[in-house]
């Protein structure tokens, strides 16, 4: 990876972000017995993170430059 | 409509479609027109990843721990993001060294050991071998609660079938066939299986339409929505306590992590995704769109996971029936005959595309990998000698295809209901995860070594074996529990499941702590014991550098032997056939820029290389490189050499970024130098105007001067009126010549910058009054009204005062030269307006037309016609004006209509700090 794949360290940057999404402590924090819309917070929260992680994915590779 | 005889038919007619399609996309292929050569169908192919385990299983797990079955796909997420960096390598090395399976990928960057090769078959094998009975099982077991419609009757409950009246032989019989027919078509070294790619492609299609399908129905068509479902789900307290799975003190979120990492390594490590993923690649390019088209699968598959198992707990909460059959069985239960069937159909998409490309990746490795090596070593078999060995070679390819089905069949068999089939799902997993730290390593770090791959791999393997395929057989109750509970020979330090003490985790938490912790630590450790040999060290470098490399330094730098060239193709020739060794060696002729005759008989280093990587896309790397060194006159490279040759490359590298640089940095100060040259001439063209027009400009009054005195002098009898008028004339015609000299010095100096400039505080009103006054006396003469309006105050502004009077004058004199004389009115005006002042000169006189008002700021130019007026002025008096209010950092432009008179103006700006007048004022 050179220091000019910018690509590639948006993607790393991207992995590490998601590692942080899907994991303790943030879990916790959705870990509670709510609704939201009549869906249960937690997922929620996953499919919207998880969602928004592949958008970006997707940004990063479809952005021409 | 979920009788036998339908059932059946639908599956042999899907069968049967998915030949068509893997036909039609060979026929394809074979035409150059390749179906699969889309991101869309790579990325397709790539979903191969969800299996019938998904398909059934993750409801299966929802439905007792909630979002645990999440990981699973999460975690490829997310390694996906990294396959930018991790995955463009493994590609651009396989292609670059015709890779054939992981085990193949593995050997080759450790220095093309066959024992390595043979270590990683064996372990994917054993690994993958049940995960394929879970297929297997999985279309049995669904396909025998289908034709117990309208019963819900769960397989466990039906007892023993008779072998020959298993689904499962069949389905394994013909997926034997499939991958027969179109995973060993024939050989070629790029090892590309094109219809079976599609067929995958397709099986992703309806699996993902069948689940979403069903789904679909339990979330709208059962209940009424998400809402509604989740509501009633949350009113039973065994249900809601799903909602919330993480409990901080039994660990469950470290599962959840560890579960996560294992998925990472699986999405790469698989055989059947590394088949897909690499070896089925036929473009770079299309990894990019896989990279988030891939994940929007699994998420698009995972979506209704969660309804569809709380529908089912919902409904059967009576118990009796199996969570991993839900999906089926609720539009069994709710006579949904059509779904039922498509489920039926999406199920068996996903088990059989699994099966499909696991035995192709399991087949090859088995063939290249294991028997191949032992066979080709084996000299009384004299191998290396027959002359055509592409018979065999397809011959041991199918062999093992239909050993692994049987093979899986067996175990599906045997194990049947017991633990070590259901759980196998995750322990494959944690076997494939075993392969990571020598692969990953591998492409990232020159020093690991041979010896330390085989050490990490084993001790990996060994500890996987220990904490998680015997514990399994233990609960299958093919072991004594007790090995279990107290540990082997009651050692309790030993027992499985909390080794060395180690409890509190789930299984496998607990195993892979400890693999890994083996794996790597033993690969990291033996590999630093010694330093790797020359063959490591060549393959090493060949690996990691594969981006950096410069092609000059290729490859066959490294390879030193020679063999005669027709040794080498019919090497070529005895594996993939007499024509395609002809036309690898006219492309590799082509290549060279030579043509083929001239490749000489003694085949060089470079030529002994291609052969050899051609050979490894048929055979693998550990076997070609056997096949090889039978018919080269070998002469090792020592260890130094190659180290040398790598130095040297790593130079060149260096060398070639340096020029690169150097190149770029004299490129861009080319384009300076061409646009200042440029610019130059341009520069140097407007001086030769400007002297051809000064000079010119000159001539003119010293020819009249020139003709008045030669009259003069000529006629010295004329008469003292026309004397004197004469004189008057060249008096002023000198004048004017001295006028122009001034102003063209005038000029210079402020094109040059070397202009003086006194900038000080002025208050223009002063500046104003004391021209008009010094102007006054020549308007009278001329009998033009000159008339003065100021306001009481304007803000200073910084300027020269005798510059600004200068444009002034001008600015008077031109409105008083074009007034006529009695009628002629100029109006002098000072106002300020948006934080500048601005001085207006108005006459009455006969105007400028508007083509005229932008010409008249250029040097030399006069309104009228140049023929027929006399020359009122120099023609550079409103060029200097303008010079002068741009420098001092105004605006000076004219508005006029013929016949209307004309209006100059110019401003002057007041700096901020100085303004009298508050800016609102201006707004």
């Amino acid at each position: 990876m050179s220091e000019y794949d910018v690509r590639g360290q948006r993607l790393v940057a991207l992995c590490l972000l998601g590692l942080l999404l899907f994991n303790y402590p943030l879990l916790a924090v959705f870990n509670v017995p709510r609704m939201l819309f009549g869906i249960p917070v937690l997922y929620v929260y996953f499919f919207v993170a998880w969602g928004a992680l592949i958008g970006l994915m997707a940004l990063v590779i479809e952005r021409r430059g | 409509m979920l009788q036998g005889w339908v059932v059946v038919l639908a599956s042999f007619a899907y069968i049967g479609l998915l030949f068509a399609i893997a036909y039609y996309a060979d026929r394809r292929a074979d035409a150059g027109r390749s179906l699969i050569d889309s991101p869309y169908v790579y990325s397709l192919s790539l979903a191969v990843y969800a299996t019938a385990w998904t398909f059934y299983g993750s409801v299966g797990r929802a439905a007792e721990n909630g979002v645990g079955f999440l990981p699973i796909y999460i975690g490829p997420t997310l390694m996906i993001a990294l396959w930018w960096v991790v995955m463009r390598k493994i590609l651009r090395i396989s292609k670059q060294n015709r890779i054939t399976s992981l085990a193949d990928f593995i050997s080759s960057r450790y220095g093309k050991s066959a024992l390595l090769a043979g270590v990683v078959t064996v372990i994917a094998v054993i690994g993958i071998v049940p995960y394929i009975s879970l297929q297997l099982k999985a279309i049995s077991n669904t396909f025998s609660v289908v034709l117990r419609y309208p019963d819900i009757v769960m397989p466990a409950n039906v007892g023993e079938v008779p072998v020959l009246q298993d689904t499962a032989l069949f389905v394994a019989l013909f997926l034997a066939a499939f991958t027969i027919l179109f995973g060993t078509r024939h050989l070629d070294t790029s090892e590309h299986h094109e219809g079976m790619v599609a067929a995958i492609a397709f099986e992703s299609l309806v699996k993902l339409v069948a689940f979403i399908a069903v789904g679909a129905w339990v979330t709208w068509g059962i209940y009424h929505g998400f809402g509604d479902l989740f509501a009633r789900a949350a009113a039973q307290p065994k249900i809601a306590a799903l909602l919330t799975p993480f409990d901080a003190v039994s660990g469950s979120y470290s599962s959840w992590v560890w579960l996560t990492i294992l998925s990472m390594l699986a999405i790469m490590f698989l055989p059947r995704q590394f088949q897909v993923t690499v070896i089925e690649n036929k473009n770079e390019q299309h990894l990019n769109k896989a990279i988030w088209l891939f994940p929007l699968y699994m998420l698009a598959i995972n979506v209704f996971v969660l309804p569809i198992a709380f529908g089912g707990l919902l409904h059967f909460s009576g118990g009796g029936v199996d969570a991993d059959s839900f999906v089926l069985t609720l539009p069994m239960v709710e006579r949904r005959e059509l779904l039922a069937l498509v489920v039926f159909i999406g199920g068996l998409s996903a088990a059989t595309g699994m099966v499909i490309v696991e035995t192709i990746a399991l087949s090859t490795m088995v063939c290249n990998d294991l028997v191949m090596p032992v066979l080709l070593r084996m000299r009384a078999l004299r191998l290396t000698e027959r002359p055509d060995l592409s018979g065999l070679l397809l011959g041991i390819r199918r062999g093992a295809i239909v050993a692994v089905l049987l093979l899986g069949f067996l175990y599906f068999r045997l194990a049947g209901e017991a633990y070590a089939l259901v759980a196998i799902g995750l322990i494959s997993f944690a076997a494939v995860a075993q392969f990571a730290p020598a692969a990953l390593g591998g492409i990232f770090w020159k020093g690991g070594t041979r010896l330390g791959a085989l050490a990490g791999l084993g001790a990996g393997f060994a500890v996987w074996f220990y904490t998680l395929l015997l514990p399994a057989f233990a609960r299958s109750g093919w072991l004594p529990i007790g090995f279990l509970e107290a540990g082997p020979w009651g050692i309790e330090l030993l027992r499985p499941l909390a080794l060395f003490g180690l409890g509190g985790l789930d299984q496998i938490t607990h195993a892979m702590i400890w693999s890994m912790a083996a794996n790597i630590g033993a690969y990291v450790g033996v590999s630093l014991m010694r330093a790797p040999g020359a063959e490591e060290l060549r393959q090493a470098s060949m690996f990691v550098d594969v981006f950096t490399r410069p092609a000059l330094v290729g490859a066959a730098g490294f390879w030193r032997g020679t063999a005669p060239a027709a040794d080498l193709h019919n090497l070529l020739a005895r594996f993939v056939g007499a024509t395609a060794a002809h036309e690898a060696f006219e492309e590799y002729a082509r290549r060279r820029g030579v043509a083929r005759a001239a490749l000489g008989p003694e085949g060089d280093a470079d030529l002994v290389y291609f052969v050899e990587t051609e050979l490894a896309g048929v055979i693998g790397a550990a076997s070609a490189h056997i096949m090889v060194a039978s018919v080269v006159k070998e002469e090792a490279l020592t260890l130094d050499e190659v180290r040398a040759i790598l130095d040297e490359a790593s130079q060149v590298v260096v060398y070639s970024r340096q020029l690169e640089r150097k190149s770029r940095e004299l490129e861009a100060a080319t384009a300076e130098l061409r646009t200042a040259n440029e610019r130059l001439q341009e520069l140097d063209r407007l001086k030769d105007d400007f002297i051809s027009t000064v000079t010119h400009e000159l001539r003119t009054p010293l020819t009249s001067i020139r003709a008045f005195s030669e009259i003069l002098r000529d006629d010295p009898k004329l008469a003292l009126p026309q004397r004197t008028k004469f004189l008057d004339i060249i008096a002023k015609e000198t004048e004017r010549l001295t006028r122009l000299i001034n102003q063209v010095l005038d000029l210079a100096k402020l094109e040059s910058g070397t202009a003086d400039w006194h900038a000080t505080s002025v208050d223009m009103r002063e500046i104003v009054a004391e021209t008009v006054t010094a102007m006054s006396e020549v308007f009278r003469e001329r009998s033009v009204r000159l008339e003065l309006r100021m306001p009481g105050v304007v803000s200073p502004v910084q300027a020269d005062p005798d510059r600004v009077k200068q444009v002034l004058l001008n600015l008077l004199s031109n409105a008083a030269k074009f007034c006529e004389p009695g009628r002629g009115r100029v109006e002098v005006s000072l106002d300020e307006e948006d934080g500048a002042v601005r001085v207006r000169v108005q006459d009455n006189g006969p105007g400028i037309g508007a083509a005229d008002q932008k010409i008249i700021f250029e040097k030399f130019r006069q309104v009228g016609d140049a023929l027929t007026d006399k020359p009122q002025g120099t023609g550079l008096g409103l060029h200097i004006c303008r010079q002068i209010v741009e420098r001092l950092g105004g605006r000076l432009w004219v508005e006029s209509r013929v016949g209307a008179g004309a209006c100059f103006s110019f401003t002057l700006p007041v700096p901020p700090a100085r303004r009298v007048l508050p800016a609102a004022r201006a707004a």
